[in-house]
């Protein structure tokens, strides 16, 4: 059976050219970048190289990017190293801005460091497309706030968020406020690069998490865009790689990697790609609205990723769909409660408003460069039986009901 | 593939007795959509031997599979035997089933009960 891939927001397949660009960093030059001699000044060259191609992607000095293991532990590093600087500084808790729909890198993080006591957190809602209001940033703001912390766009609804109003608010609030009170704002990008303008400057930015595998880089490498002057202190200590931001020996493979595939998405080939997905995209939404009755677009119409494309089957769980896809070879993701292994269905279709069934039935699926219409058509022709058989097993919708049976 | 039995699996691949049953003797509910899997089990019941038993599950993989297994172990059982069922039971015929997936059994055996329970106050009702 043909596989067929539609999960490429969870991660990618490192493309073959950043593999090859990697390559030779395992095998021959395989120095420390920390060393003196060839070997070591070898691979520090293409350290700094990848360094200036995130720099230039950004529009930021090399000196502002910190290369880190992924999205996760750069979302660690803004959260605690800010939280931590505010507690060594004024000896009082700070407070953190950010939303109800986050990556669990930041939501839990921000709930550990409130159970530790170290920071008060404010979790803002969302409309029921997912979309943040800046009014409410700028209303949630305290004489204590150090960081507003909002994603550039939701992994699993794929909608946008309003990132540069946001932080040309914050940047007029800051005007008001005293130097070292001053808010800093960051944005977890891991979806949207590739997809979206990452110009730091037009962004009005400050600090910006990114993540290597979600871009056709390997997994294990992702960076920190930390502009010039925030007061982050580390996480990791030891020695004095990445400007004392990250111990560690660099991962210079990955590194490498991650340079290559943001280099990558700088070309023109790349660029057309995008608007073939998009319209692809759009075939694959309008027909599944189409085709099935009673299912939910979650997220929203326009302002959403050019790959995301995510839906609520009424009357049917996730996973059953999830599964019976996989058995006709469609990859595809789910936010029910049973594929996350918890009691909860996705926090994020709960904060669109969604109620606790309907979050049940949620399936994304996201496109990549090398999606097919073939592959989309396929999808279109096995989604809509499978709705239908798991509803003829399910007690909910009027399918198969002529009376309820009485609540326990 | 997915630590699922093939038994579980074939029986979410190709479900035995679901829908829904006209008329039946007694109807348990067990679940609650908010943590994933609802089940309501129908039975037709004929001299004190559940006759006929369907199906309507919302869930997963597991809490459908096992639905339809359960409904196998139970058709053409005395009620008095089918009382006697536990969700060990169940596991035993569903074989391989990752640990966060045994309260799937457990909502099976507890549909159960609530049926035959619904039967025996039909069943009193009537009579008295």
């Amino acid at each position: 059976m043909k596989r067929i891939y539609l999960d490429y927001a969870a991660t990618t397949p490192t493309k073959k050219e950043v593999w090859e660009a990697m390559k030779p960093y395992f095998l021959t030059e395989f120095g420390n970048p920390s060393s003196l001699h060839s070997f070591g000044q070898k691979a520090r060259a293409r350290v700094d190289w990848a360094r200036e191609e995130l720099a230039r992607f950004l529009n930021c000095q090399p000196t502002e990017i910190i290369f880190t293991s992924g999205g996760t532990e750069s979302d660690n590093l803004v959260l605690k190293g800010l939280v931590n600087y505010y507690l060594n500084t004024f000896k009082t808790k700070p407070h953190l801005i950010t939303s109800q729909i986050e990556h669990h890198a930041i939501l839990h993080t921000c709930q550990d460091l409130e159970e530790r006591g170290w920071a008060e957190v404010s979790y803002l809602p969302v409309d029921q497309y997912g979309r943040l209001k800046v009014a409410e940033v700028e209303k949630a703001i305290r004489e204590n706030t150090i960081l507003v912390s909002i994603m550039y766009a939701n992994n699993e609804i794929g909608t946008i968020e309003p990132i540069r109003e946001v932080g040309k608010m914050i940047e007029r609030v800051n005007r008001k406020r005293a130097k070292e009170k001053r808010i800093f704002f960051h944005t977890d990008a891991v979806q949207a690069v590739g997809y979206l303008n990452c110009d730091v400057q037009h962004l009005h930015l400050d600090l910006l998490s990114l993540s290597g595998h979600k871009i056709g880089g390997p997994k294990g490498i992702g960076a920190l865009y930390v502009r010039k002057g925030v007061p982050l202190q580390p996480e990791l200590t030891g020695g004095a790689q990445e400007f004392g931001l990250r111990a560690g020996t660099e991962n210079v493979p990955g590194i490498v990697g991650l340079g290559k595939a943001i280099e990558l998405l700088q070309s023109k080939a790349y660029q057309n790609k995008v608007a073939r997905m998009v319209k692809l995209r759009d075939y694959l939404i309008e027909n599944v609205l189409k085709t099935i009755d009673d299912v939910i677009l979650t997220g929203h119409s326009t302002e959403r990723l050019p790959n995301s494309a995510s839906f609520c089957f009424k009357y049917v769980e996730g996973e059953s769909i999830l599964i019976s896809l996989d058995l006709e070879g469609v990859a595809a993701s789910s936010g029910s409660a049973c594929t996350s292994r918890s009691l909860e269905p996705s926090h994020v279709l709960l904060a669109c408003g969604l109620d606790h069934q309907t979050a049940q039935g949620s399936i994304r699926l996201t496109l990549g460069e090398e999606t097919k219409k073939e592959e989309i058509d396929h999808l279109l022709k096995v989604l809509p039986k499978i709705i239908e058989r798991l509803r003829k097993m399910s007690p909910f919708g009027n399918q198969n009901k002529n009376q309820k049976p009485k609540e326990r | 593939m997915w630590e699922y039995s093939q038994k579980l699996l074939d029986h979410f691949k190709n479900p035995r007795n679901y829908g829904q049953m006209e008329n039946p003797d007694g109807v348990g509910r067990e679940g609650n959509p908010k943590c994933g899997d609802v089940l309501e089990l129908y039975l037709k019941v004929r001299e004190n031997k559940i006759q006929d038993i369907k199906f309507l599950t919302f869930g997963c993989i597991a809490a459908i599979g096992i639905s339809s297994i359960l409904t196998e172990l139970v058709k053409g059982k005395a009620i008095e035997e089918a009382k006697r069922l536990t969700a060990k039971d169940v596991l035993k015929e569903v074989g391989v089933l990752p640990s966060n997936k045994y309260h799937c059994s457990v909502l099976g055996i507890q549909a159960l009960k609530a049926a035959i329970a619904d039967y025996e106050q039909k069943q009193k009702d009537n009579s008295g």
